[in-house]
């Protein structure tokens, strides 16, 4: 295969996941936590293909699973939306530290 | 393909159906709703019980055998158990067909994920079963803290199923297929496996509340409506701990030098870490919570033994526990939907008021912390001997030090129920007959069940399905 090495891949794609954990991690918006899982997703995604192009190019196999990552994705992310408006109505704001009632 | 092999997931199908088409005249508004929709789940469970042919669909994604139809037996139970229980609660709100709806959608998901061979069922299974139960955690719409709940429980299980995917990723591009027979046959003690394993397990443990990723747990729970927590801390755990058999001793049955340590390790800090954060809370969810998280460090150590004994004590301790935990926050249900308070402070007095529900509520309390006369005891010795295992002796010391420690927090409810008597308890209770007949059922089995070691016997009998 021409062209970019499989391993340069693996390189974005492991960089993109942890980028997407420590947004999740260092993030206070409730929105902006949510696009950090979609980055770990993508990663997710991009490591799919690569390995279906690169390593078993005779198989769909990853590539299918793609499809129903990116589906349930949506899913997700619709109904957290949908819990973020209900969470908002009631508190007026999505910062994870002012919603944040329950301590131990 | 023979369609009778998804007869489990029919029937629920089935039932989903009737609820959404029933929603289009305002079923939930008549009288009759909630006889129906248990007569439903009753029919649900005899339906479970006709013999059925074993075998597997869909191009080996889906397969069904003894093994797998007794899990979906006994999860159905449970959720006929559970519903019962919420019946008090549910009254009160005025979308009880909703409720529904997403809670069979969730068991339909745990039915996929239990009869998955391929990780992409096992995958949608698991989503399935747990993007409706946030949005049932966030179903007392005018509550703050169901909100919370639900938000938390949202964020958490998307964060450790992106975590898991990674994993999985790194699975396919070390084998080239996901079938879990060619997973095994991939697995060697390679770093890249290693690492696919540890991403893996972890979205596995944090669905589970293993301790390091238990931080969600206390706060979904004591936010939730209790009927929710009811199913999050029986039902979702259960098929979890059943589904980590395929995980572990079927994916991951090669490494098992690597992951026996991990999963020793985390056992001891969920027990302990369980254990010691239940000592200060004052709210009887997040306690038992706290105490869930603990129990599934003993769980954990029956995974260490890696031999056939460990299906069969899992299989024993799982309806103990779902039985136990059941009746107990059945008990948190109805004291909470008559006078609205969680803490313990409503319980003082307790005995001397209801003596019945104080009393069920004492022997769950008794099984869950392992005292004799109720099967609870036995659970907890299958657990332990079956976790036996050259080297690992130290875990059994830790668990059995940690059973003892677990008493003082099982038995604080148990002295504030029967000895003291504080000024603000609990006045009136609602006596619904059903809920106090299905919590006997339920102490009944707590009970008897020491008499019935059989599914011990059937466990280590099934062992060829997990392997």
């Amino acid at each position: 295969m021409e062209g970019i090495p499989l391993l340069h891949i693996l390189i974005l794609s492991t960089a993109l996941f942890f980028i997407g954990i420590y947004g999740f991690f260092t993030r206070r918006n409730l929105i902006t936590m949510l696009i950090s899982i979609e980055l770990i997703l993508n990663s997710v995604n991009i490591n799919f293909v690569a390995f279906n192009k690169y390593l078993y190019p005779q198989q769909l196999e990853g590539i299918f699973f793609n499809i129903f990552i990116i589906a349930i994705a949506a899913a997700e992310v619709s109904l957290a939306i949908a819990i973020i408006i209900n969470l908002y109505r009631k508190f007026n704001t999505i910062d994870i530290e002012d919603t944040n009632t329950m301590k131990h | 393909m023979d369609f009778t092999l998804l007869r489990f997931e029919w029937v629920l199908i089935g039932i989903i159906v009737v609820l959404l088409v029933g929603k289009l005249t305002d079923i939930d508004k008549k009288p009759y709703f909630i006889p129906l929709i248990n007569l439903l789940l009753v029919v649900n469970i005899l339906l479970g019980f006709v013999p059925m042919p074993h075998g597997e669909a869909f191009g080996n994604f889906f397969r069904t055998n003894s093994l797998i139809a007794f899990e979906k037996n006994i999860l159905n139970i449970a959720l006929l158990l559970i519903s019962v229980m919420g019946n008090e609660w549910l009254k009160k709100t005025t979308v009880q067909a909703e409720h529904y709806i997403l809670l069979l959608t969730s068991m339909l998901g745990i039915f996929l994920m239990l009869s998955s061979t391929h990780i992409l069922p096992f995958y949608l299974g698991l989503e399935m079963s747990t993007i409706p139960l946030a949005a049932l955690a966030n179903f007392e719409m005018s509550s703050q803290k169901s909100s919370e709940a639900g938000i938390k429980l949202i964020l958490s299980s998307a964060f450790s199923t992106a975590i898991m995917l990674f994993g999985i990723s790194l699975l396919y591009g070390v084998s080239g297929s996901l079938y879990f027979n060619d997973l095994a046959n991939a697995m060697q003690s390679q770093p890249l496996h290693l690492a696919a394993f540890i991403f893996f397990i972890s979205g596995v443990f944090f669905k589970m509340s293993v301790v390091p990723f238990h931080l969600w747990t206390a706060d979904v729970y004591e936010g939730a409506p209790t009927a929710v927590t009811n199913y999050l801390a029986s039902i979702s755990k259960a098929a979890i701990v059943f589904v980590l058999f395929n995980v572990l001793f079927k994916i991951f049955g090669h490494l098992q030098e690597g992951w026996t340590l991990i999963v020793s390790l985390l056992a001891i800090l969920s027990m302990t870490i369980g254990n010691l954060f239940a000592l200060r809370q004052e709210n009887i969810k997040r306690l038992l919570a706290f105490s869930s998280i603990s129990q599934v460090g003993y769980i954990l150590v029956a995974y260490i033994g890696f031999s056939p004994h460990s299906l069969g004590a899992v299989f024993y301790f799982i309806i103990v526990y779902l039985l136990s935990n059941i009746t107990a926050f059945g008990v948190v249900s109805i004291v909470e939907s008559t006078t609205g308070r969680v803490t313990l402070d409503a319980y003082k007095g307790l005995y001397h008021r209801f003596p019945t529900y104080a009393l069920f509520m004492a022997i769950a309390l008794f099984s869950l912390a392992g005292i004799p006369p109720t099967a609870g005891f036995f659970g907890k010795l299958f657990l332990l001997t079956a976790g036996i295992q050259p080297m690992y002796y130290w875990v059994l010391v830790v668990a059995a030090i940690n059973l003892i420690l677990s008493l003082y927090n099982y038995l604080r409810i148990v002295r504030i129920m029967f000895i003291e008597n504080g000024e603000n308890r609990i006045e009136s209770i609602s006596t619904n007959r059903l809920i106090l007949v299905t919590m006997a059922t339920c102490v009944l089995l707590i009970l008897a069940f020491s008499f019935f070691p059989q599914v011990y016997q059937w466990g280590i009998a099934w062992y060829g399905f997990v392997r």
